[in-house]
Order: C-alpha cells, then structure tokens, then sequence
C-alpha cells in the first residue's frame, strides 16, 4: 500500500460498505457508545447486575462477528494460518462480544431506567 | 461530590461535551482540507489515452491539482473493467456483474471525455487522432492505453470456443470469466487433466495464472476428484515468478499440491475438438544421476487436457505500436513504451508519461503498480506546469495477492530489485500463506482501487 492515511481507510470503508450504509453504521455505532455514556453518567454507576446480563450475550455476539466474516469472505475456520490470522479472528471475537454487551447494557438501562 | 464531579455528571454537561466534542471534530476535518495544496493554474491542454484504472485514477488528481487546464480523457470503452476481480468471478466466488461499472461513473465534472477510441498517436506534432476523425493537439500526453490480448497468437484458438469443451479465458472479461467457471466447475465435479500455462510475453498480473492453477486444485479437493485427477503447469522459462524467492516458494507449494511443473514450454495453438494443446519446448540440458548431461534439442509437446485456461501473448495496442513511442532496443515484438523507470516519463518526448501496463518497465503491469504510478506521474506533470522539477519516482513496486486456496493468500510485494517490500513488515508475512492476506483480496482490494479511481488512494 502507498499510504494508509485516514482518508485512504475511510474512502475504503466507504467502498466496502456503500456510503450510505458506511456513515449510517458509524453513527449507529457512535448512537451506542454516547447512549452508553449518557447512562452511566445519568446513573452515576456501572450497575453489576446489568452488566451481567448483557454479558450473557457476549459469546452470543462472539460468534455472530465470526461467523458473518467466514461467510462474507468465503473463508472457513481451517483458513487461518499464521498469528496474525489468531489475531484478527480474536480481535473480530472481541469485538463483536464488547459490541453486543455495550448495546444490551444500554438497551437495558434505557427500557428500564428504575431496575439496577 | 466536588464541583467538578458535579458538572461532569450533569446530563446538560454531558450533551454540551458531546456537542462540543462534534464540533471539534468537523473543525479539524475543514482544517484538514485547507490544508491540501493549492491548485496550479494553468491553460495547458493534457490528453490523457485510456480510461482503465491508470487513466482514471490520474483525471481525477489532475482536475484537483490543476486549475484551468483543458483535460481530455480519449477512451471508446463504455464499460469500466476491474480487471483483479476476474480470478474471482473464474472461480465461481462472484458474478460477472462484478467486475464491471460505466467508465462514466468515475469521471470528474473538470474533463472531457472523448468516447472514441485513440486511432494516431504523433508525439511530433503532439496530436492524438481518434477513430472519429477528431484531432486533440496536447501539450502533455499520458499514454494510459493498458494491452492488447493477441488472441491470434493462439494457433486454432478464437473466443467463441470459451466456455465448451472445458476451454476457459480468464483474461477475456468478465463474462468469458464466467463462463470458464462454469467448465471449470463441470470439470472439478468430474476430475480429469488440468492445463495451465503463461505466456512468454511481458504479462498483465503474472501472478493470475498461478493463482488460478491453485483454485482449480483446491476445488478438486473439495470435491473428491483430485486423486484421479492431474494438474499441469507449463511454465514459459524456468521458472514459476520473476521474483526469485518467490519462485522457489511456489514450487515447493507446488510440490506440497501435486502440480506438474513443466518448464520452458510455450503454448503454440489448441484444437479445440480434439482438447489437445500444443507447445513449443526449447531445448534443455538434463543432468544424468551419473553427473553426465543429455542435450534435449527444442520440439514441439502436444498434451490432452479436460479443461484449459488459455492466455494469449500480450502487447501494446496497435496504436501505440505505430506511434514511434516504443521502446527502441528491448521488447521489440511487444512495443512496450520507453519511459524512464523511475520517473515514467517518456526518454524521447519529455512531454509524455505512460502510466500502467504499457510502459517499458521491468516489473509492474498491476492495479497495484498503477496505484504508485499516479503520484510519480502526477508529481512531474504538475512540476513541469508549475516550473518546478519533480521529485517523485517508481521503485518498481508490485503486489499480487497470490491465491493459494480459497480462503488463503500470499500477499507478496516486490520492486525492481527482486526486493520483498511488504506493506507490514512483522505483521504480515509476504511468503506464509495467511487468512488476512485472503481478506484483503476478497474484501479490501476493490474498495482500495475503487477509491484509486476517484484519485483518494
């Protein structure tokens, strides 16, 4: 690559995505983290009980990232290869673990705003 | 609670640091594109020969750059061709429709487009002619005009025959793609012999026909029919890559995969109802396990296939051919353009640059090497316009993403030199075959050179 530059990674994205669905998933995403911040701020406190159920969801969003990857890039588990691919696939894992719980944490607090 | 925790925690607090946080953030994207150079004026006329990857991608830097220059895009070709998604499409993994856009989707408002095609090119008079008659004086010329397929250069071969008698042509578009998949899918379900050669010409992607002799293998794989099947690759010298190390690499994939590797072999001609391809084999010297040496004097190998991916010679189009712009010593049945190789412009009018497969370089006839051709291009156009002396030079640089099952890739980058230049060094090993290397092919590679075209990469 000549230069991986911001500009470069986002016209990429934007190209992979569509630009439409792109930015509408950007905002989505960044809709999730304020809403995210916006409770822990209006509760004052991370609420353990919530936390834990969202965490139930991780493993589920785990595997949901995972399994979108392989079929969108026609790829299989016995593909990776090298640490760079354990990394990549862990990070996809983490990701959409982290991703589901923060939505579901949020989700929460919003629909039930007294129950922590 | 002290004050400060106060005011954090106050929802009004909040919604202000959001807003805030916004605003700071459009303010640094406006500073950003302050910052970009300021456009040269000018009134000079630029034509530009082509409108594949290297012709676009270059009209939309230049109608940035330059403030007042008449640009003028001569290309007939209605159809934009991502020529890398081919492989793909040939290997059942996308549709035709893939590879294919409108040229007129990617230009900018700031040029004109002739819709026909280059007819004469006159670098003394500084005229570009095309089919219609119309006459383009230049001031700068970029040659951008990609190869020609000499399908001729197949004996008994002509493109109608793709897509029966398990004959394929990846190279040809995307829907002869296409309609090699579907042989080459018929022909995996059966097992059989595969046929898989280059030929001895300077290539576009040199790398595409191996990649597709590993596909071919790994559906017979996946199939069940490898055991009864062989796959043959008849290599035009003897070697497997240009690049030395990468040579060696693919051999022994090549051993690891059951390939028949054969070398020094150029393909003649086919015949199609008798699925047999003949090839001329220059002489070779074998080494006897006694340490003596036999002389094999040059013949002609005629080999029965099942299925067949056919790869004509490649050259420059005709056009350039008969402009008197090609190289004067080397590569005299191809008429390659002569351009410096770091600077890309033309050693006989230094008014014209070439730009993608249809210069004289040693290495780079790739969408990758287009990517890096542009700013060297761009930079000595610009220069010269503005009465500077460019900078910007080509290393030579190459990518190809060398497909090694599906699912799997090598994502190798070399230079002139023969030099393995990976783009992240520790990160991803240019010769292990790797998943993320895959990735970037099937998912990174379009976008990257779609935004090439709109000059952003």
């Amino acid at each position: 690559m000549k230069e991986l530059t911001l500009e470069t990674l986002i016209a990429v994205f934007e190209e992979i995505y569509g630009r439409g669905l792109f930015w509408t998933l950007v905002v989505l995403a960044g809709l999730i983290t304020l809403g995210f911040a916006y409770v822990l701020i209006r509760d004052h406190q991370l609420s353990a009980r919530r936390l834990v159920n969202a965490e139930i969801f991780a493993p589920l969003g785990a595997v949901g990232a995972v399994l979108f990857v392989l079929w969108f890039t026609n790829s299989k588990l016995g593909d990776i290869g090298g640490p760079i691919d354990w990394i990549i696939f862990a990070g996809i894992a983490i990701a959409g673990a982290g991703g589901l719980t923060i939505f579901m944490y949020t989700l929460q607090s919003i629909l039930w705003p007294k129950k922590s | 609670m002290t004050e400060l925790e106060r005011i954090a925690a106050s929802r009004r607090a909040f919604l202000g640091m959001a807003g805030g946080a916004a605003a700071a953030l459009s303010l640094t994207a406006g500073a950003a594109r302050a910052q970009s150079r300021p456009a040269v004026k000018t009134k000079a006329r630029i034509v530009i020969v082509g409108s594949g990857a290297g012709g676009t991608g270059m009209v939309n830097r230049l109608v940035d750059r330059l403030e007042g220059a008449e640009i003028t895009l001569v290309d007939g070709r209605k159809q934009h061709l991502y020529q890398p998604g081919f492989t793909l499409i040939a290997a059942g993994l996308k549709p035709a429709s893939y590879s294919v856009s409108g040229t007129g989707d990617w230009l900018p408002s700031g040029a004109k487009w002739v819709q026909e095609y280059a007819a004469g090119i006159d670098p003394v008079a500084q005229i570009v002619t095309t089919t219609g008659g119309t006459k383009l004086p230049y001031d700068y010329l970029i040659v951008a005009t990609g190869l020609s397929l000499d399908w001729g250069g197949v004996e008994g071969f002509s493109l109608d025959m793709v897509g029966r008698n398990g004959i394929g042509a990846v190279y040809a578009g995307p829907d002869y793609a296409a309609a090699t998949w579907k042989e080459m899918d018929d022909f995996t379900s059966r097992g059989g012999v595969g046929l898989f050669s280059r030929p001895a010409t300077e290539m576009k992607c040199a790398g595409a026909p191996l990649k597709y002799t590993f596909i071919v293998d790994d559906y017979l794989r996946r199939k069940g029919t490898r055991e009864k099947s062989q796959v043959i690759y008849a290599s035009n010298n003897k070697a497997l890559f240009s690049v030395p190390i990468v040579s060696e690499k693919l051999k022994l994939l090549f051993v690891d995969r059951g390939v028949d590797t054969r070398y020094d072999h150029v393909l003649k001609g086919i015949d199609a109802s008798a699925k047999t391809a003949t090839f001329k084999v220059a002489a070779q010297e074998v080494a006897n396990p006694d340490g003596s040496k036999t002389q094999i004097p040059a013949r002609e190998e005629t080999i029965a296939f099942d299925f067949m991916n056919v790869i004509p010679p490649m050259r420059a189009p005709q056009v350039v051919r008969e402009s008197g712009l090609s190289h004067s010593t080397k590569w005299l049945d191809q008429g390659w353009i002569e351009v410096d190789t770091a600077t890309l412009r033309h050693v006989r009018y230094p008014n014209i640059f070439g730009l993608g497969d249809i210069n004289g370089v040693p290495k780079g006839k790739t969408a990758a090497s287009v990517k890096w051709h542009i700013p060297v291009v761009e930079d000595h156009l610009v220069a010269d316009i503005a009465g500077s002396v460019g900078t910007a030079t080509f290393n030579g640089y190459t990518s190809c993403p060398m497909i090694t099952r599906i699912g799997r890739a090598m994502l190798v980058e070399f230079d002139y030199k023969d030099n393995l230049v990976p783009s992240f060094p520790g990160v991803i090993a240019p010769l292990e075959e790797l998943w993320i290397s895959w990735l970037m092919k099937e998912v990174a590679l379009k976008p990257t050179y779609n935004a090439m075209l709109r000059g952003k990469a």
